[in-house]
């Protein structure tokens, strides 16, 4: 296992970041028909992206579907095999990095305690055949990390820490309503004392209400027990609310990344403007609803040029053409389109 | 003719099984006003979209509509109840997907996978009259044209599977509106899709619904899409309204505190807040609903020996005119606007 330092992939040394994904890549093979199933291309699901995930930040991942938000993570968390790149990880905060893509499955067996994931679907993210003391308790099970009486008292910890009755350990998930499952799922991933937790639409699948108190629950887990989050998700209101910066993907890219309210305030690239302009605002005032053209790109038939550019309203020869970088614009936006200054 | 297409006047609607009955759609009234766009919001099992199957008569076994009145005002001047009607009334198939035609949610699962988009679409055409085959086809064309199909004549004998999520909900936005219905029902027909693709539908669905002046009772669960289409609001709890008004009325100034407690618990709308305020506890089943008020266990404003006891509250139109069903119905504008000052100057 090699052990990397920050000038082997260029962090920050003043504020080391916990998680350092550079030019990461996931391909699919798209394969011909028949029997020999040559390969005749590739899906650049995630196609060189690079991102710095801080201690105690929540970074928020958005864009639409089949965007590469949940690939992205699933890839870092090794869900899914490295097409190239890299995911630098110091769990233990001593600069000592290890990179998830080379690790093999042994070697990944103790890095999984200190970064866990929480799924979107609070009904199929459950076994319904165990009960909820089980679930909990089976990663530190699996890690023999406790067992017996130790055990018990851990699972009754976490399951008081996420508003949940300890005397609920012996009944099956389907007793629970989605918002109390979800509190569930959050128990397990939590559980193991992770540094590192990936929420994938953590949130998306229940009602306002309880969505409200499930949005608290995770900001005040965070604090508590120092956590960070990569939060992957399409509500932007959800993302406004709970992250302290947000990386926009558009096929299979980073296309900008900012602190949350200079992104929202301020967004530079078309394609992030035209994902604010399209959530309704809840206000009958001010009704914006923008006919805008266009279908999100395939990620199997990319054009040469910018993703975004048929799209576009500001596309140009260029555009077409060249692909463009993700570039500087103040010290903490970033954003690839050439013509961001306008 | 009458003003309102639609009157729902105290709808029950029961589910049965070993558990007992289940009340999944209680003394529910509203009306649909011709020419607009009335949205019934509320979450997940509040029986919105089990009022809405009721009017198409689509509530089937162990479901059952067990009191109540569906009128339905065509604006040839003839009314209906289609409660009443049985299920093999002809007057029903005359309406259905005819006069009153449906969207629904999901755009994958709404269409054959095995038909083009045109016979699909001709369908409705010949279950409703008798259109000679190219009549039908150049309508259906000018139809996909309408909905925004970039290339209909190509898209006619394409199959689903083709097509974007987007497109489809266009496909079967296209089927609804092919034989002008007077109402159409459209059941969370943009949840599906993603933020830019609903912007687009919704726009298309406004656009469609001024031109033809049709009318359009909308489900959905997203206050946020109900302020931006919507003339009229009803919100349902545990299968009850419990208040309803213009749309200015419930999402700028809501009197119930469960419409309250919803619209504040969006996020992102005051920006970054340290905590999200929320509707505490959760949704109780419907067998075993709460004595009196059924709200009263998650409101912050119940009383005891008010709230808590005897039958749910009645519809009451306050001294100003809005419409809630609520104890402390007359409070209610008093109450709210002193814990919003509270929480501005905290």
């Amino acid at each position: 296992m090699n052990i990397y330092n920050i000038d082997d992939f260029g962090g920050s040394a003043v504020n080391p970041p916990l998680l350092a994904v550079r030019d990461l890549c996931k391909y699919f093979p798209i394969r011909s028909r028949g029997l020999v199933r040559r390969k005749v291309g590739d899906v650049k699901a995630v196609d060189h992206v690079s991102f710095d995930l801080y201690r105690n930040e929540t970074l928020g991942l958005v864009g639409e579907s089949g965007c590469g938000k949940s690939t992205t993570v699933r890839t870092i968390l090794r869900a899914l095999d490295f097409t190239g790149g890299h995911a630098y990880f110091d769990p233990e905060g001593n600069g000592r990095y290890v990179d998830f893509g080379e690790l093999t499955a042994h070697e990944l067996v103790p890095l999984r305690r200190a970064a866990q994931m929480i799924f979107q679907d609070p009904f199929s993210s459950l076994n319904p055949r165990m009960t909820i003391g089980g679930i909990v308790a089976e990663p530190l099970v699996i890690h023999g990390l406790a067992r017996g009486k130790a055990l018990e008292e851990r699972v009754d910890e976490i399951l008081v820490k996420v508003g949940l009755k300890p005397e609920y350990k012996t009944r099956y998930p389907h007793a629970f309503s989605g918002g109390q499952r979800q509190r569930i799922g959050i128990a397990r991933a939590l559980v193991m004392n992770p540094k590192f937790v990936v929420a994938d639409e953590a949130v998306s699948a229940l009602d306002v209400s309880v969505q409200a108190q499930v949005i608290n629950l995770l900001d005040d887990l965070k604090r508590e027990m120092g956590l960070s989050y990569i939060f992957v998700a399409h509500d932007l209101g959800v993302v406004r609310h709970i992250c302290d910066r947000v990386a926009v993907m558009y096929a299979g890219r980073i296309v900008e990344l900012a602190p949350t309210e200079e992104l929202f305030e301020r967004p530079l690239h078309p394609y992030t403007r035209l994902l604010l302009g399209s959530a309704p605002i809840p206000d009958p005032d001010r009704r914006t609803l923008p006919p805008n053209p266009g279908e999100v790109a395939d990620a199997g038939n990319l054009p040469a040029g910018c993703a975004f550019a048929p799209r576009c309203p500001y596309a140009t020869a260029v555009c077409r053409k060249e692909r463009p970088e993700l570039r500087t614009m103040s010290p903490l936006h970033l954003a690839s389109c050439p013509f961001a200054e306008q | 003719m009458n003003p309102n297409v639609l009157e729902i006047e105290d709808l029950q609607v029961s589910f049965f099984s070993d558990e007992g009955e289940a009340r999944a759609v209680n003394k529910v009234r509203f009306a649909v006003p011709r020419g607009k766009v009335l949205a019934l919001v509320g979450e997940s099992g509040c029986g919105k979209s089990v009022t809405s199957y009721s009017v198409l008569r689509l509530i089937r076994k162990p479901g059952k509509i067990t009191g109540g009145r569906i009128l339905f005002h065509s604006a040839d001047g003839s009314s209906v109840d289609l409660a009443s009607l049985r299920e093999n009334d002809p007057r029903l198939f005359d309406i259905r997907g005819n006069r009153i035609a449906m969207i629904f949610q999901e755009p994958m699962t709404a269409l054959s996978p095995v038909h083009t988009i045109g016979n699909q679409l001709e369908e409705v055409l010949f279950t409703h009259g008798k259109p000679a085959k190219a009549e039908a086809k150049a309508r259906v064309i000018e139809m996909l044209g309408r909905v925004g199909i970039p290339a209909p004549e190509r898209r006619y004998a394409q199959y689903p599977f083709e097509l974007s999520g987007g497109m489809r909900q266009r496909i079967v936005i296209a089927m609804a509106m092919l034989s002008s219905p007077e109402l159409l029902i459209a059941d969370e027909p943009t949840t599906a899709l993603d933020v830019t693709i609903q912007a687009q539908v919704l726009a298309l669905m406004q656009s469609l619904q001024r031109e033809t002046g049709s009318s359009v009772l909308l489900i959905t669960h997203d206050l946020a899409v109900v302020a931006q289409v919507a003339d009229f609001v009803a919100v349902m709890y545990l299968g009850r309204i419990v208040e309803q008004g213009s749309v200015r009325e419930i999402i700028k100034s809501p009197r119930h505190p469960y419409t309250h407690g919803l619209l504040e618990s969006l996020p992102g709308l005051h920006g970054r807040r340290e905590r999200l305020p929320s509707i505490r506890g959760t949704v109780p089943g419907l067998f075993d609903l709460p004595e009196g008020c059924p709200f009263h266990p998650r409101c912050d404003f119940a009383k005891k020996g008010l709230c808590d006891r005897g039958e749910p509250p009645p519809e009451q139109v306050t001294s100003d005119g809005r419409r809630l069903c609520c104890f402390r119905a007359e409070e209610m504008a008093e109450l709210l606007k002193k814990r919003d000052g509270a929480e501005t100057t905290a």
